[in-house]
This record gives structure tokens, sequence and C-alpha cells, in this order.
């Protein structure tokens, strides 16, 4: 199944949810935040919210900044 | 004396209450522990993180595994965006990842000075004060922006001093002096600072604290600099509280004139 994460293709296997593309990308919920589609998927919705051909997923992380 | 001015030093924002006026960046610093060692020193509680992707080519290290959450307060900004929808997008993603409803909202309007587009300011402070957001807005130092943006229902107003990572001070202090009187959410000078002495005067002008990054974190001693913003927050707070002296043209000396050998 094709998706974009971060503005890169990536194929991940059909059925997986959002815990399931962090694990593959080695990505820790902890500190982060997903994005589906342009709508927020809080932590609690990361293992009930399956992905779907051609979803578009951000991962966004906090960094320094003023 | 120590617990008064400890309390002189603390600023309520909202519903949050914070032990500092000076709030103070992350960026710009050339490594994780000098930044570390700067948020020490400038006495900070409120710190400002920005939003990014993550990097999905390596596993890059988090400056959260740097910040002590028992200490700092997090403030994510929407440093960066330029349209509204960006800026809603990136205010929700760092609820979400900070678990705070505080935003630093800044919507830009230019590359070149980096100031605020009004306009989808006042746009994206109404729709984020209805999702429950702690909004502190970058602004111009306008007062009808500063007085639009309290009867929306920010926490907070952030007039620029200057343009962002210019040093160049406090261009208007008329302005900021007018929109000190206009609203009655505190008054936050964010951007613009370049020196101890700029952080002292806008205090000494009645604002209620000064925000800052570049000034700290590209001086040649970012940890020493720290330290003089602290000093001059707190310097220009008392010296406002203590009520200056009226500014006369002549002088008036100093000692005595009864009493001289002559």
């Amino acid at each position: 199944m094709d998706i974009t994460v971060n503005g890169k293709a990536k194929d991940i296997p059909y059925g997986s949810t959002i815990e399931t593309l962090l694990m593959i990308l080695d990505i820790s919920p902890n500190g982060i935040a997903v994005e589906m589609n342009k709508q927020v998927i809080p932590k609690t919705r990361h293992n009930v919210t399956f992905l779907r051909d051609e979803d578009d997923i951000e991962i966004i992380q906090m960094v320094g900044g003023g | 004396m120590s617990v008064a001015l400890a309390n002189e030093n603390s600023i309520q924002i909202g519903k949050y209450t914070f032990s500092s006026r000076l709030m103070v960046g992350t960026g710009k610093y050339a490594s994780n522990e000098e930044m570390v060692a700067a948020l020490d020193a400038s006495g900070a509680e409120v710190v400002t993180v920005a939003v990014r992707r993550v990097n999905l080519d390596r596993t890059g290290d988090s400056i959260l595994n740097h910040i002590d959450l028992n200490k700092y307060s997090l403030l994510p900004n929407t440093a960066g965006c330029y349209t509204l929808e960006d800026t809603l997008r990136t205010a929700r993603l760092g609820r979400e990842a900070l678990e705070t409803d505080l935003i630093k909202l800044e919507v830009l309007g230019d590359e070149k000075t980096l100031f605020p587009d009004n306009e989808a300011t006042l746009e994206a402070a109404r729709i984020l004060v209805k999702e429950g957001f702690t909004i502190m807005p970058y602004t111009s130092d306008d007062p009808i922006m500063a007085r639009k943006l309290e009867d929306i229902g920010c926490a907070a107003i952030m007039p620029l001093a200057s343009p962002i990572g210019s040093g160049l001070g406090i261009t208007n202090p008329y302005n900021i002096s007018i929109i000190l009187e206009t609203v009655k959410v505190p008054v936050i000078i964010d951007a613009g600072v370049g020196t101890a002495s700029d952080a002292a005067a806008a205090m000494e002008l009645g604002c209620d604290g000064v925000l800052m990054n570049t000034a700290i974190a590209t001086a040649d001693d970012p940890v020493k600099m720290a330290r003089a913003m602290r000093l001059g927050v707190e310097a220009g707070r008392l010296a406002k509280a203590a009520g200056r002296m009226p500014k006369k043209l002549y002088a008036t000396a100093s000692s005595p004139t009864d009493g001289l050998l002559t």
C-alpha cells in the first residue's frame, strides 16, 4: 500500500495502523504528533487508526526555535 | 523581601502562572549543552520550541531529551508559517505533541522582514480560541491590533520591538506605551531585543515580560548573556516599580549648597 510520509512515498503492509507505521519507522510516540490527511490523530487512537492507500501522513517533532 | 521579589517576577498568562518574566527560545545554539546552560542562567520558566517534520532518514536526538520538563514549561510556536492553514495545523500538532494548550501564535507575512500577517493572525486566533488554546500572539507594535487580539480572547499580546533576529531593540517605545495603556492582558515584548539594556528598557516601559532567542543564542558567550538578560529584566521591572525621577534639562546639585567654604 502506497502512502506519503512527510512528503516522501512509502510502501507499507496492508492493515497497518499509525502505531504500526511508527514502529516500522522506528519512531518513539513520545513528544511527536501525527497528522493523517491534515487531521491530527491523537496518541490514544494510533493503534485503532488504519492507514489506507494514498493517505498523506505527517509526523512532527519539537526542535529548537524562538 | 526575597518572597516579595519572587512574586514580583512571576507572571500570569491565562490560567498559568510562570516564575519568570523572561521567556527564552531554544534555537540557534551551537550545542544542546550550551542551550541547557543558557536556559539555566536565564532563570526562565517558559521555553519556546518549534514544530518540524521528523527526519525519516536518521534517528535524531530529540531536543526534549535535553530540557528538564520539571523545571521548564514548553511553549510551542507556529514560527515559519505563512498561511492560515499551515498555522492552524502546526498549532494543533504542537498541542498534540506536548499536551499543552499554550501556543505562541506567529503568522508571517514576508520572508525579508518576518513581520506578522496581522489579518491571518487575527483569523487564526479566532479559530484557536474556540479550540481552547491559550494564545500568545506575535504581532506588530500596533495598539489597534493589540486591542483586537485581546477582544478575541488572546491571553497575552506579544508585540515585536523590532524585526525578529535583528537585535535593533525597541524601535517604537511610544507605540509600546500606547499598547500598554490599551490592553489589560500581559504585554510581552517578542523579537528584536539585542542586549540586556533593551530588555531593561522594555520592562521600564511597563511591559510584563520579554521573550527572546537570538540575542542570547548568538552572543559570544550565550550563558553570560542569558544571565545579563535575567538581570536586565529584573532591573527594569524594579526600576519601573520604583518610579524614575523626572527628566530635567538643567543640572541640580546633589551635594548641599549650604556650608561651602567660600
